[in-house]
């Protein structure tokens, strides 16, 4: 008699629950997609959409009803097999690494213009995700202001462009530089913070320097933002269809070659690449350094540290200032890409991409976060239909790292120092 | 007697209405080894707090070699040669015994940021001395064999000696063991015991001790203070404690 009561209780639970969590998702829908706000002439008036709605309900009714069921038919199918890097050696390694970077280089001059001005972003986006790996992944300090120095680098080349008519070579390494400047004045006061609060500061700190951005009107041209900003010169000349300065060559003129549009675009994607590279190879460097040895014992446990006699504000500090430093470079280089650049393009959002990269590659792990920045970049330009569910497949994405990997995509294998017996 | 090389004088920590440090003072002698007794809760580990710099005494006068350090960071407290393992180990866990060595010889790398960058000959040389002077603690430990595990995997009284040889990769002069023989089995204490003494001996650094080990405290130290709710009760010879009417009381509470 014991076998149908209880099977009569778990209907009767999974009943309710599902009936809980029907009513939780008309409470969420209901004001997303129920109501629609739609123009009829000069007055803006609410339609309600109920059936969107009750079909949200009904499908989630359902599934809450029939988990139990689910979960025992799934009980007894394979684990997912969760993807493993295969064990290369060293001289395996270099062969692959070699040979992506040859790839890399050569295939935007068969590819089209949109996708290499694609890839041009994503390697923007390599590089401050590189950057952030450096203070989210080795370091262990959550920055959520990290588009602060991006910005603090893209207006860095605009202003010194604006007032003072430099180039883009001459500003970028001023452009890091005064990124790292703000990182370090920044880090001072906040790096006695820990966790939770240093986030909400650094998230605040972000904020303000694109209310600054806005306000400083006579200066930085408000919201309106700063335009006309040349791209970058190779070899110091213009990739322009006429002289840019009096009696001056252009690219095409000086190499003979007919005037093409996409010439810039490859330029740009290459020095992107380089750019990425070059973060790659710093940041790759580091973790192998005695400060990337810091790094993680102040992570692992600052007391121990401390008691070695390890300079906590100073370790921080580093990391703070080299990260804020590449985003610096990359705010330079997205100046130089888009021509304009304005507040728009540094929003908290922005922050919330770079910061997603890194987590979602596996914090620490370079190699999973350029996976992650390639991939954070490219889909959304393949998915341009889905763009008004964007927010809700990102967010999608995350619960499923989070229930499903959680360490990230790619998780860091930090190379560790062997001896031999 | 020549100078001491640590001196405490009156040192008192107020937590509150606690008073859980009150009126200590010893002197540690160059090459001496120094036990700090008493039961649970006597301060023991606030004094080690306060002289590693972890906590900021209320009051009272810490020395090293004549100079105050008192009010100084935990770090600064290393620098000067004042180091300490911790009563439940704390080793960077996830980081391979070998790298636990390598972090502590941090500061006494002076390799620039540039020549790690570029891996410069004179960084590699200084990689390869940090590795040397690494593998020769491990083998001084009889931890080679472990260099490549993770710190965390480590058996208990492999971590212990691990935490001692990262203490003494920073070459101190004052080394503080928080109940080192806590968890390890009689064969351990044994060798911990003689461990201490050829420390000290051959690296000629004063040690101070926190231990509930009668066996070993009184079988390696030269003085012994006791204490009880954070007042010192007795200081003297391991003889002359045996044999104090305070501290028998202390210890079996009152016949």
């Amino acid at each position: 008699m014991a076998a149908p009561t209880s099977s009569r209780d778990a209907l009767r639970s999974s009943l309710g629950s599902a009936l809980i969590a029907a009513v939780l998702t008309a409470l969420v829908t209901v004001p997303i997609f129920g109501l629609h706000l739609e123009r009829a002439g000069m007055r803006t008036v609410i339609v309600p959409q109920w059936s969107t709605v009750a079909w949200a309900c009904a499908l989630v009714f359902a599934v809450q009803l029939l988990r139990p069921w689910l979960a025992r038919a799934f009980a007894g199918m394979p684990r997912l097999q969760r993807p493993q890097l295969p064990a290369a050696t060293p001289r395996q390694r270099q062969g692959l690494l070699l040979a992506a970077l040859l790839i890399a280089v050569s295939w935007p001059f068969f590819a089209g213009r949109n996708a290499v001005d694609i890839a041009t972003l994503a390697m923007i986006y390599v590089m401050l995700g590189l950057g952030l790996n450096i203070v989210v992944g080795f370091a262990g300090l959550l920055d959520l202001g990290f588009v602060g120095f991006y910005a603090v680098g893209a207006y860095t080349y605009a202003l010194l462009f604006h007032w003072a008519g430099w180039s883009f070579w001459e500003a970028l390494p001023l452009a890091g530089a005064v990124a790292a400047c703000f990182g370090f004045v920044l880090g001072f006061p906040v790096l006695r913070l820990r966790g939770d609060y240093l986030a909400i500061v650094t998230l605040g700190f972000g904020e303000i320097i694109r209310l600054l951005l806005i306000n400083l009107t006579s200066f930085t041209g408000g919201p309106d933002g700063i335009s006309g900003i040349p791209k970058p010169t190779v070899l110091g000349l213009p990739l322009t269809r006429s002289p840019t300065t009096e009696g001056g060559t252009t690219f095409h003129q000086f190499f003979g070659l007919e005037f093409q549009s996409l010439h810039m675009v490859i330029a740009l994607y290459l020095m992107a690449l380089t750019l990425a590279l070059v973060t790659l190879w710093i940041s790759s460097r580091l973790i192998r350094m005695p400060i990337g040895r810091a790094w993680e014992a102040l992570r692992e446990d600052e007391i121990a540290s401390r008691s070695l006699g390890l300079h906590p504000m100073k370790i921080k500090l580093s990391a703070f200032t080299l990260g804020a430093m590449f985003a610096g470079l990359g705010g330079a280089f997205f100046a130089a890409r888009q021509g304009i650049v304005n507040p728009e393009s540094f929003t908290f959002i922005e922050s919330a991409l770079i910061l997603a990269i890194v987590v979602l590659g596996g914090m620490g792990s370079q190699l999973g976060v350029i996976v992650a920045a390639i991939v954070l970049t490219v889909l959304p330009e393949l998915a341009r239909e889905f763009s008004e569910y964007r927010m809700l497949i990102f967010g999608l994405v995350m619960i499923l790292m989070m229930v499903w990997r959680p360490q990230g995509l790619l998780p860091m294998q930090r190379p560790h120092l062997e001896v031999g017996p | 007697m020549t100078q001491a090389l640590l001196e405490v004088e009156a040192l008192s920590m107020r937590f509150g209405g606690l008073l859980a440090v009150d009126a200590v003072g010893f002197a540690l002698q160059p090459r001496e080894v120094f036990a700090i007794i008493g039961p649970n809760g006597a301060g023991k580990t606030t004094v080690f707090n306060c002289i590693s710099g972890f906590y900021q005494p209320s009051s009272g006068r810490i020395a090293l070699a004549g100079a105050s350090i008192a009010g100084l960071g935990s770090h600064q407290v290393a620098r000067r040669g004042v180091v300490r393992t911790f009563q439940n180990v704390r080793l960077f866990k996830a980081m391979t015994a070998l790298e636990n060595l390598l972090v502590a010889q941090h500061r006494q790398m002076r390799a620039s940021f540039l020549a790690g960058l570029f891996n410069t000959p004179g960084y590699r040389r200084a990689e390869q001395q940090a590795l040397d002077n690494a593998l020769h603690w491990l083998d001084y430990m009889g931890l080679r064999a472990y260099a490549n595990r993770p710190a965390g995997n480590l058996p208990y009284g492999h971590q212990r000696r691990l935490e001692i040889a990262r203490c003494m990769i920073t070459r101190p002069q004052v080394l503080m063991l928080d109940e080192p023989a806590a968890g390890l089995n009689p064969q351990e204490k044994k060798d911990l015991q003689r461990m201490i003494d050829a420390l000290r001996r051959e690296h000629d650094v004063a040690v101070l001790l926190i231990e509930h080990d009668m066996g070993l405290v009184m079988g390696v130290s030269e003085r012994i203070l006791v204490m009880e709710y954070g007042k010192p009760i007795a200081t003297g010879t391991p003889e002359a404690i045996r044999r104090d009417e305070r501290v028998i009381k202390a210890y079996l509470g009152e016949a």
